[in-house]
Formats: structure tokens, sequence, C-alpha cells
């Protein structure tokens, strides 16, 4: 599969309390409401700003910190289809799987906030042809591309009624 | 091949000698869930058709974050959970009962066990030699459906402690250091293995402090033999039964050996918004902090709170600082109570909350001001954590977040401290007398 879309740049460390504030906390269970505050406090604007499709791309570290599931998936719901880091933190990675988002890994230095990017999730690469750049992102686990071609946990375990691991 | 101890645990529950880098498909022992992600979890459990949890009596739900609730959708929230509780014979520790990590060491977890829990700190546990992990909510889920759930056996790090601490320096300077140094990514999915004989001679509170921590750099979990301390703590816990020893076999691969001496480890403090963002307490001294806040699973329990009273006692804090303590749980705030430290603490101008996570996840409870210094005993301090993004949080040991109560500022709680008052040298006294036993 093919994606197309436009950056929106992050820095370093990202934690689950930029991403899913603790002052939403009561909004856990409406994550519809809880999604208009995603990334409130790394940056105010990004709710109003993401269109669907977009990519959230980061520095390293990206989602230390809390095992809220509600991270990765209001991100999702904010419309954005792919997040790509230096690193993740092992939770946040993880929970991404299980709820259907992509996380990739791959060197994000060159990439800035506007950029329009191609991302091949089977070939591993993202290109951006204004800029010439052509960088290559390592492949999940066999488990972890099965739950996502699932589309997330739950909908993997109703469909092999246990973990497909091979 | 020798094994570490998180491929000793993993090997046993899958009948199967693994190593690390294998993805295993492995019994799940003790489930655990809180109020924030409890609710996912029951969701994503109904979602799946499911009716029965594999362990009733070791799937623990824990009402520990809203505690007790200060808003509407959070008391659907924890209805919600005490439904699903009466439906399933899932255990449940209501408002009051403490924080899950507390709880769930003081009452459940075993040395051998295989523990995940729908909260980042899960990895307390592995202070009983539990492999505990940290997950979501959809994988819990799962796990308490299926009993089981997939793992890559991680490769570890070995700490290597040694030296006594010297006075006014504590498990928790050692972590905040330990951190500082490997940085808050520097063991990402790997098992931290702490050994050697200052880890030896450490209390099971103690223990529970390196273990909470392993999070703070990354790690999937931080595991700690168990020998004769385990087996106390258990016993006096009433489940000696429960004791095994579990140690790593003498030729187990290690990707890194760390090894430190603290014998001249200085108080530690962790500037914001970054617990790697470390300095020693020499570069912290006189920085205004208008809260302190003692509590929560890295630093509220019995031995933490005590730290804190021998250097309060008697005296006023000061009045531009407000001090907040939480206990970490029922026992501890009554055994506190039993002990004079909570008299104390009030006469000394704190405020108790109920035992619980409220301040240290920014639901309720001791959130600051804009601009506000909060010096706390927490394990993270990011941007935004105690509910405001405009204010800084500054980790530290409990003897430093009492000195600095007293004083309005970062202080060195040696200032305060009379060397056979402190715990940690009472603690090495024990340790060399048997010693000098043997």
């Amino acid at each position: 599969m093919i994606l197309k879309g436009t950056v929106w740049k992050f820095g370093d460390d990202i934690s689950t309390d930029l991403i899913a504030p603790g002052r939403y906390f009561h909004l856990r269970s409406n994550l519809p409401e809880m999604a208009k505050h995603v990334m409130e406090d790394a940056d105010p604007t990004f709710a109003s700003k993401v269109q669907e499709g977009d990519f959230l791309v980061a520095g390293k570290n990206f989602g230390l910190g809390s095992s809220r599931e509600h991270a990765p998936t209001i991100i999702k719901l904010a419309g954005v289809s792919v997040v790509l880091a230096k690193s993740f933190a092992r939770i946040f990675y993880r929970n991404s799987i299980n709820v259907g988002l992509p996380v990739l890994i791959c060197d994000t230095d060159k990439i800035q906030t506007g950029d329009e990017l191609q991302i091949d999730l089977e070939k591993g690469t993202v290109t951006n042809h204004i800029k010439n750049l052509k960088l290559t992102f390592a492949p999940l686990p066999k488990v972890m591309i099965n739950i996502l071609n699932d589309g997330g946990l739950v909908a993997h375990i109703q469909k092999h009624k246990d973990f497909k691991l091979s | 091949m020798g094994k570490t101890l998180s491929e000793i645990i993993i090997s046993e529950h899958c009948q199967s000698d693994v190593e690390a880098g294998e993805i295993v498909l492995t019994p799940v022992d003790v489930c655990l869930l809180q109020d924030g992600t409890g609710p996912l979890a029951i969701r994503q459990f109904e979602k799946l058709g499911l009716q029965k949890l594999a362990n009733p009596s070791r799937t623990v739900f824990f009402l520990d974050h809203a505690s007790p609730s200060p808003r509407r959708e959070l008391s659907n929230d924890h209805k919600f959970i005490r439904e699903f509780v009466a439906k399933t014979g899932a255990q449940l520790s209501d408002i009051g009962g403490g924080i899950s990590h507390q709880v769930i060491n003081e009452y459940y977890v075993n040395p051998g066990d295989i523990l995940i829990g729908a909260d980042s700190h899960t990895c307390t546990g592995g202070a009983l030699c539990a492999f505990s992990t940290g997950m979501g909510s959809s994988d819990v889920a799962v796990a308490m459906g299926l009993g089981k759930t997939w793992l890559r056996v991680p490769e570890s790090f070995k700490i290597v402690v040694s030296g006594e601490f010297p006075f006014g320096a504590y498990a928790k300077d050692f972590m905040l250091y330990l951190i500082g140094m490997i940085g808050a990514d520097g063991a990402t999915y790997k098992a931290l293995e702490f050994c050697g004989e200052t880890i030896e001679n450490m209390t099971i509170s103690q223990r529970l402090t390196l273990a909470n921590m392993a999070v703070e750099a990354g790690a999937k979990v931080g595991l700690i033999v168990s020998d004769k301390v385990t087996f106390k703590y258990l016993k006096e816990m009433g489940r000696a039964n429960k004791y095994r020893e579990i140690k790593p076999d003498s030729d187990a691969t290690y990707e890194k050996t760390i090894e430190t001496d603290v014998s001249k480890l200085e108080p530690q403090i962790s500037f914001p918004h970054t617990v790697d963002n470390m300095r020693s307490l020499s570069q912290a001294k006189g920085i205004k902090i208008q809260q302190v806040f003692l509590g929560t699973c890295t630093n509220a329990r019995l031995e933490d709170l005590k730290i804190f009273y021998e250097i309060i006692k008697g005296k006023k804090k000061d009045p531009h600082t407000r001090v907040i303590v939480t206990p970490a749980s029922r026992k501890v705030y009554l055994d506190a109570m039993k002990l004079g430290y909570i008299q104390a603490f009030m006469e000394f101008g704190a405020e108790i909350l109920p035992s619980g996570c409220g301040p240290c996840v920014g639901v309720h409870g001791g959130v600051g001001a804009d601009g506000d210094n909060i010096l706390s005993t927490m394990n993270r301090n990011f941007r935004g954590r105690m509910g405001n993004p405009e204010s800084n949080i500054y980790l530290a040991s409990p003897a430093v977040c009492a000195a600095t109560a007293i004083k309005g500022e970062i202080t060195d709680p040696r200032e305060y401290l009379t060397v056979k008052k402190t715990g940690s040298e009472k603690g090495t006294k024990k340790s060399s007398n048997k010693k000098k036993k043997k």
C-alpha cells in the first residue's frame, strides 16, 4: 500500500502527556472528544490543523511514558495515517500497532513540516521527490504485521481466535 | 547456554528454552488494570465477544488514578468497572485502597510470575522477581480473556551496584543517577537486571523504587533476584509459601554490564521536563519550590514516609510552600498513623490526600499554577504531567523533599539529618553486622 500525505514535524521525547494530557483524563471514555486535544501540549493548534491522511513525524523516543492506549488512538482519530520517528518508546509502539496505526522507524532529520511524502508500507520506503529524499524503514516483526494487516489487535483475535505469530 | 532472569521466567512459562530476541506466546499469571485504562480494556474485552476471565482471582482492577472521583465522567467509569468486576469475579481494589503497583506487590505478585498491567509502572513487580511489564488496554484485555500474550524475550543489561549508600543518598538517588547516565531511552525494549552487594542489602521497599523506574530508561522490566529479603517480605504479607529462589545462571549472556559504586553518591535532582535531565543536588540548591509532593508508586511506602518524618518532625513547613502527602496504600497509611507520622505531617503543615495516584497523573489534588516549581518523589516529570504544562516538576528522594519543604527552596537533606537516624544508615549497619557474624 502506498500512502501520500503532508508532514507535521515534532522534536525528540514527545511524551504521552504531551499527546494525551492527563487533565483530559475524564474524556478517556469519550475518545472523539479527547481527540480534539491531541498533541495539545506539544502544539496547541495541531488538532485544528491536521487533515485526514497526514503524517506525524518526530525525533527519538516518541510516545515515552504512560501505557495509555488512548494516545495512539486519538492520533489515529485525528486523521493521522502514519507516525514516523527515529525511535519509539516500547509501550506506545505496541499500542499503535494494536489500534491499527502504522508506526515506522527511520531517520527523520531531513523531514520538515509541510513536506509531502510517499510511504510504501510493503517496500519500506519513504520518498519526497522535491527534496530528492529516499529513506528506508525497518520492517516490523511478523506478529505485528499480522495485527496491523488485520486492522488492530481486537480484529486480529476475532479473526484467528488467538495470536498469529508467524 | 546460561539464562538471564527474563529468560528463566519466560522459559518456564513457555515450557521450552527461550532466548533473547525470540518472539513467544506465553501464559500470563496476573493482570493489572486501573481506572484510566480499565474501561477501555473492558470495552475491548466485550468487543472480542469474551465472557469469562481466564483467571478471575488474579485479574485485579484498581480505582487509584481518580481516588475518589472528582468528576461525573470518572464516577461513571468507576461504576462501569465495578459492574464488570461483579459480573466476572475479577478482583477490585476500590478508592482509597492504594496505588496499583504498591497493592499488587503487597497481595498478588510472587517470584517467577508473569504480570502484565495496563499501566507503564507495572514493571515495579520486578522487585519481587516477577517478570512484570506495562502494556495497553487491548493487550491486557486479550490476556484477561485468553490468559496469554505475546512477548519478545528482551536482551538484558546487568546493573551491578556496589558500595554502601552514603549519608543522605538512597535508592531513588541511584535510580535518577542511572537514568541520567544511560538516558530516557537508554534501555528501550531491554530488561534491567539489578545485582551486587548494594542490591542484596536493600529492603523490598527500596527494590520497588528501582524496579518502578526501569521504564523511565525505556526498559520493559527491571528485575531483582528473589532472596532472603524477598522471603521475609512475602512472609510478612502472609505469602511465605509463595517464595521460591530465582537467580540468573552464572554464564547468562548480557548485552551490556554497567558497574556502579554508590559509596560517593550525592543526592540527585532530575530537572524539568525529562527524567534523564539529571543534576547533582549542588547544582539545584536554592531553587524556590512552591509545592512539595511526597507520594506515588516510586516513593510513598512506610520507609519513605519515615525518612520524611525524621527530617520534619517538630518543625514547620515554609509558609510559601504547599506540602502534599499520599501514602502508597491503605496499609501504608494505617501503619503511618500508628507510628505518628501522619499526625507529625499535619502538624508540620502538610495536606494528606487519600492513597492513590491523583497528583502524579494530573487528575486531581495538587495541580500546580503557571510558573510553579514542584519538587516531587515521583518517577517522571514530563511537561504537563501534574495537570499544568506551565508548571515545572523536579524529582528527588523523600529526604530532599523533606528538607526542601522546611526551607521553601531545594535543600540538602544532610543539613537536617543526623547520621544515626537515616534509613539507609540503619540498613547498611544491619548488613555489616550480619557480615561480621559470618
